[in-house]
């Protein structure tokens, strides 16, 4: 149903198609969180990698800083309709991660923690092969605080939700668990590429 | 009959038509326009309705705007719309759009950023310019139905003429019905005692605690990503529980 009156700003014709259905290109880097961002130092930042309820590997922040380290350029999309293309992240793969930790994944399942409260669930097969990582500098820089300082989990191929700010750890489950924002109608997996932004989409 | 996706759907997922009924001028920058669907559905004070407008040529684009009105408006959604220079959607709606036109319109979504009576209150409620909408919702919800609910409405605009539904509010904080009304004018001075010619800060916090009395349950901050960090970041130094403080924050 076409808008009377409305024509639009295309996006530039040698990007239009890295750009998912009902999103637009933002040359910023907006920010969205469900509460105050919290108040995480170096000193008491850590990560857990947990299988179900048990303690896998715990690494603190020097300890994390001596794994490999990983740059990539990705395109990344957010829920609420805007994309920011070629943003560079530095950070540690989950399968180095997993390696570090001598961890196969026992369960096709995962839920991200936050030092917030926040959580999201990822499937495992969307963790490995370096689609993720545990991203701890943007753009060659470290994470300011509002975007997820000292470290966020990045899925960039997935609505960027699931790429939970100020993680505290990642945790094998055995069913798929909602996470924050499945839980509040969100869809449970969130490909951009097939508009998966709510739950019944 | 034929099943097709949209009937497995879940209503509010439908994208359906809507007619702009009523445009409002609330300040300079900042219009209220008031959409009637086909089929309106109950909403949560707080939650918002994503908005498509499309092309001649089929190009769509999409933007989510939190819904202003009261959830018992029945048949109507408020949306408040700051013209931005350089958007491509608010200059369209405040420059283009008309009474009679039909814009798409799905939802009402958002499950966190949320009041109801069963939530109780008392409420601390801060608004940063166009902020105000999701919060307005709940003060006129609070107002309607919550009656015992105590609410403060700490309001952040650059000047007294840039305060959105100023009219409304000032009405409803002379009622005295649990319900006042601080602003923090950042480029004008206070015409009212409570009020502040400055920025927010954490003695202007402090003020808006100590007009509420008692601790709030919850704490509603929604503005620019700027002015929810600076907020929270002073609810924090006061001691404020991040568990109470939920934050929508605008801005590409």
């Amino acid at each position: 149903m076409a808008t009377r009156g409305f024509t639009g700003r295309r996006p530039a014709p040698e990007v239009a198609d890295r750009v998912p259905p009902g999103q637009s290109i933002t040359q910023g880097f907006p920010v969205l969180s469900a509460g105050p961002t919290p108040r995480v130092t170096l000193d008491n930042w850590s990560f857990a990698l947990k299988a179900g309820p048990r303690l896998v590997k715990r690494w603190n922040w020097a300890e994390f800083c001596v794994l490999p380290r990983t740059e990539v350029n990705r395109d990344i999309h957010c829920v609420t309709k805007w994309s920011k293309l070629d943003t560079t992240w530095t950070g540690v793969l989950i399968d180095d991660l997993l390696a570090d930790a001598g961890l196969a994944p026992p369960t096709p399942f995962a839920l991200a923690h936050s030092y917030d409260g926040y959580s999201t669930n990822v499937p495992v097969a969307d963790l490995v092969g370096g689609k993720a990582m545990v991203a701890t500098r943007y753009a060659g820089n470290s994470l300011a605080p509002e975007h997820g300082a000292p470290a966020r989990l990045l899925v960039p191929h997935l609505y960027f939700w699931k790429s939970a700010k100020w993680i505290s750890g990642l945790q094998f489950t055995e069913r798929d668990e909602a996470g924050f924002w499945e839980l509040r109608g969100y869809h449970t997996y969130g490909d951009p590429w097939r508009e998966q932004r709510f739950s019944g989409n | 009959m034929t099943v097709t996706d949209a009937d497995t759907q879940a209503d509010h997922l439908l994208w359906q038509a809507a007619v702009i009924e009523r445009i409002e001028t609330q300040t300079a920058k900042v219009k209220s326009f008031y959409l009637r669907p086909q089929k309106w559905r109950f909403f949560r004070a707080g939650q918002h309705l994503d908005v498509r407008l499309t092309a001649p040529d089929g190009y769509e684009v999409q933007r989510s705007y939190s819904v202003a009105s009261e959830p018992g408006l029945a048949g109507l959604y408020e949306l408040v719309v700051e013209r931005l220079k350089d958007g491509e959607i608010s200059p369209f709606l405040h420059d283009v759009a008309a009474v009679g036109d039909v814009l798409e319109v799905r939802g009402p979504f958002g499950g966190h950023f949320v009041w109801n009576a069963a939530d109780g209150g008392p409420l601390l409620l801060i608004a940063g310019g166009s902020g105000i909408a999701p919060l307005m919702s709940i003060v006129r919800h609070s107002t309607a139905v919550g009656g015992d609910v105590a609410v403060v409405l700490l309001q952040a605009a650059r000047t007294w003429n840039d305060v959105i539904y100023r009219e409304e509010l000032h009405a409803l904080d002379a009622a005295g019905a649990g319900f006042a009304l601080m602003l923090s004018l950042s480029r004008d001075a206070a015409r009212r005692p409570q009020d502040a010619g400055r920025r927010i800060d954490a003695p202007l916090l402090e003020a808006a605690l100590a007009r509420l009395g008692v601790a709030p349950r919850l704490t509603f901050v929604c503005g620019s990503n700027p002015f929810v960090e600076a907020v929270t970041g002073h609810l924090l130094d006061l001691g404020f529980d991040p568990q109470t403080v939920r934050t929508e924050r605008f801005g590409w």
